[in-house]
């Protein structure tokens, strides 16, 4: 009898302690960047800490990442315990309650350390929805040698007119050197996103107080003048189908004398084994025209929680440990300081270390302080977004506008054409979507 | 004299045939190039043909980073899968539409051939909740179900047209001669169907293995194939372009194989009655 109540006590046992052990396995859905397979890399070091999580990547390209993971959480699919997604998903979403608000990440998270411009874009109603992995802004990337030899010198602010006179100046199509590359691709997030954070120094908005567009404003037409103009005389050839990366491959092989794009690019640019003018790079802020506004945007990378999501508890554990202090310290001590994902707390901007390693430092925190998401522009609008304008509509009218502007670039049609196809296309998907009549 | 223009006329269509043949091939062999490259040389201005550092850098560090072998096989498993069953069910319906047409036959044909006019992306959102209430995602046998679903209509039209090329009244001697409907079908009809069925089992898997659109949407991890593992490396932001390279190389390898291997039938089968 004793045997038989010691084996049922033991069996009791088993089952209350059977669930401590149990193990929760966090899918989460990523990007292909490089601070993000770093991360992926680095997992074992979480999982040591944590041995009752398991975490699994599902890596995809941008757009097919969007793709899937907006298909999966509209459907409540619960394929994914973690989603890496922009500060242009994060306001949406949280408003259609598809994530779980973020307010258990612990004590010595340190919410308040978060720059506050990017903690303002992953937040909504003053609630946490996505924690920051990196930020980025854009800024200006010169090449200092071309403007040594041409005895020029850029000012920490440049307004658009130096630039351009400055991007004549350098262009030695000879030579195969240009003097600046800008992006041409078509899409939401490739030209537009360059488009309209210029357009912002210009004054131009996408909608007024009404949600009426304002592609037939004359701010928006010296934009889009300004660009082409710009890139006709000193671009490189077949810039319309230019995007970040075939930029950045051009910058690298000594082909830009300037380059406005992503200050995450500064640490692609400066690196040896990557870029072949990587000590002959400076930084400056995106250019202006004197309106108080610069032509740089605002952009973070954050992993969120869907709503529904079983595993919350643990998910947010690992939210906790990709995003904070530190990780950023395992980083620096495995792969060096210069290598930490930027942009997303303020403590990094102190601290002396980082500071030494990353030149590109100071300009990238500065642009992401003169990015401002509630006012993107001169005029006020009825949206939020430096380089985009956060309403689900945005990625199909913003692509569409997209077209027509790299259109106008690759010569095909002219930049009145441009704008006015641009205007007609948004007043219609605006009237559609019912926020104008 | 009338030797000499024919040895000439010889040498120059060799010379054309093979540069248009290195023509198409050269974005592959490009691929597979820049998959020996350092990330530094594959973006190179002026890129430089063969005169590089040679390095398997790139496989070390994609299979470091992703498991090859999980997801060929899941491509070998549904694309093999969706393509067997395809078969399976388009041979008896092509028989019957090819030999004993009826009134409707053409109507039919017709209508199975509407279903791949729709954009795959206007059903997503039904199949994936379809997929999700019956649990089928990120299952193998999802996938294969919905590939099986999607080439079935080319798979019918195929074969139905090499049925059609086969003279009924061979069929009928057979008949007269006393064969049975087996007999009649392996020894008769397979022999000279062989080409026209080998040659839409290949083209078959060839399309289910290049699906990229409900692969990459319908799977996670489990089943995700192939082009999950391309995806996994093509980035908006930084120069992947030697890992991408190696990952498509190795990605291509397996079909492409294939493909050199059953070079005559496909080439057979593509030009089966075309001259009668």
């Amino acid at each position: 009898m004793k045997n038989v109540l010691c084996a049922v006590a033991g069996a009791a046992a088993l089952l209350i302690s059977a669930p401590s052990i149990a193990q929760t396995t966090l899918t989460v859905a990523t990007v292909n960047n490089g601070d993000m397979i770093r991360m992926q890399g680095l997992t074992s070091e979480f999982t040591a800490k944590n041995p009752d999580i398991t975490v699994k990547w599902v890596t995809l390209e941008e757009n097919v990442l969007r793709q899937r993971v907006t298909t999966d959480i509209a459907t409540k699919g619960g394929q994914f315990d973690v989603l890496t997604i922009g500060t242009y998903e994060v306001p949406i979403w949280a408003k259609k309650n598809w994530l779980v608000p973020l307010d258990k990440l612990g004590a010595d998270y340190d919410v308040n350390d978060l720059l506050p411009k990017i903690r303002d874009a992953v937040s909504v109603d003053g609630k946490l929805y996505a924690a920051p992995f990196y930020g980025e802004s854009s800024m200006v990337m010169y090449r200092t040698d071309l403007f040594d030899k041409a005895g020029l010198k850029m000012p920490e602010s440049p307004t658009w007119d130096f630039v351009v006179d400055a991007a004549k100046k350098l262009t030695d199509k000879s030579a195969g050197v240009y003097g600046i590359c800008l992006r041409g691709k078509a899409g939401w997030g490739e030209n537009m996103a360059f488009l309209t954070a210029m357009s912002n120094s210009f004054g131009a908005r996408w909608f007024d107080e009404k949600w009426e567009p304002q592609f037939n404003s004359p701010e928006w037409k010296k934009t889009l003048t300004t660009y082409v103009d710009l890139m006709k005389q000193a671009g490189p050839p077949g810039a319309s189908s230019n995007g970040f990366n075939e930029n950045l491959a051009l910058f690298n092989a000594g082909k830009c004398a300037m380059w406005i794009d992503a200050t995450v690019a500064a640490s692609f640019v400066t690196n040896p084994a990557q870029s072949t003018v990587a000590g002959k790079v400076g930084f400056a802020l995106a250019p202006n025209t004197g309106l108080g506004k610069n032509a740089n945007w605002l952009w973070a990378w954050s992993l969120a929680i869907p709503a529904g999501s079983k595993k919350v508890d643990a998910a947010e554990k690992f939210i906790a440990w990709a995003t904070s202090k530190d990780y950023t310290k395992l980083v620096a001590a495995k792969d060096g300081w210069s290598n930490v994902p930027p942009g997303t707390r303020t403590s990094l901007y102190q601290n002396p270390e980082y500071l030494k390693a990353a030149p590109f430092a100071k300009m990238t925190l500065a642009s992401i302080d003169a990015a401002d998401p509630s006012h993107p522009t001169v005029k006020p609008v009825p949206y939020v977004g430096v380089q985009y304008a956060a309403i689900p509509e945005f990625q199909g009218i913003g692509t569409q506008v997209g077209q027509q502007f790299s259109a106008a670039l690759s010569g095909s049609t002219t930049v009145d054409a441009a704008l006015s196809a641009a205007q007609s296309a948004t007043e219609r998907e605006m009237k559609r979507a019912g926020y104008i009549k | 004299m009338a030797r000499m223009v024919t040895t000439r006329h010889k040498v120059i269509s060799t010379a054309a045939a093979w540069l248009v043949g290195f023509l198409i091939f050269f974005p592959i062999l490009w691929m597979v190039l820049a998959s020996f490259k350092t990330e530094l040389e594959a973006f190179a201005i002026p890129p430089s043909f063969l005169f590089f550092h040679w390095t398997t850098e790139n496989y070390v560090t994609v299979q470091e980073r992703s498991d090859y072998f999980h997801h060929a096989l899941n491509s070998i498993i549904i694309a093999g899968g969706s393509t067997l069953i395809a078969m399976l069910i388009a041979i008896p319906a092509a028989w019957s539409m090819a030999f004993s047409p009826t009134k409707r036959t053409k109507d039919v044909l017709l209508w199975m051939l509407s279903t791949k006019m729709m954009p795959p992306v206007g059903v997503l959102v039904p199949i994936y909740l379809i997929f999700r209430s019956v649990g089928l995602l990120d299952t193998r046998t999802g996938l294969i179900f919905i590939l099986c679903l999607g080439n079935l209509p080319i798979v019918v039209w195929m074969l139905f047209t090499y049925f059609k090329e086969i003279p009924k009244d061979i069929l009928e001697a057979a008949r007269m001669d006393g064969a049975t409907i087996g007999r009649e079908l392996i020894y008769v009809l397979t022999p000279m169907a062989v080409p026209g069925l080998a040659s839409t089992l290949l083209l078959n898997l060839i399309l289910a293995w290049n699906e990229a659109f409900w692969t990459l949407n319908l799977s996670t991890l489990e089943a995700a194939p192939l082009t999950v593992f391309i995806a996994s490396y093509s980035s908006p932001e930084g120069l992947f372009w030697a890992k991408l390279s190696a990952a498509s190389t190795l990605a291509i390898a397996p079909i492409l194989v294939l493909g050199w291997f059953s070079q005559r039938q496909l080439v057979r089968g593509l030009t089966f009655g075309a001259v009668k």
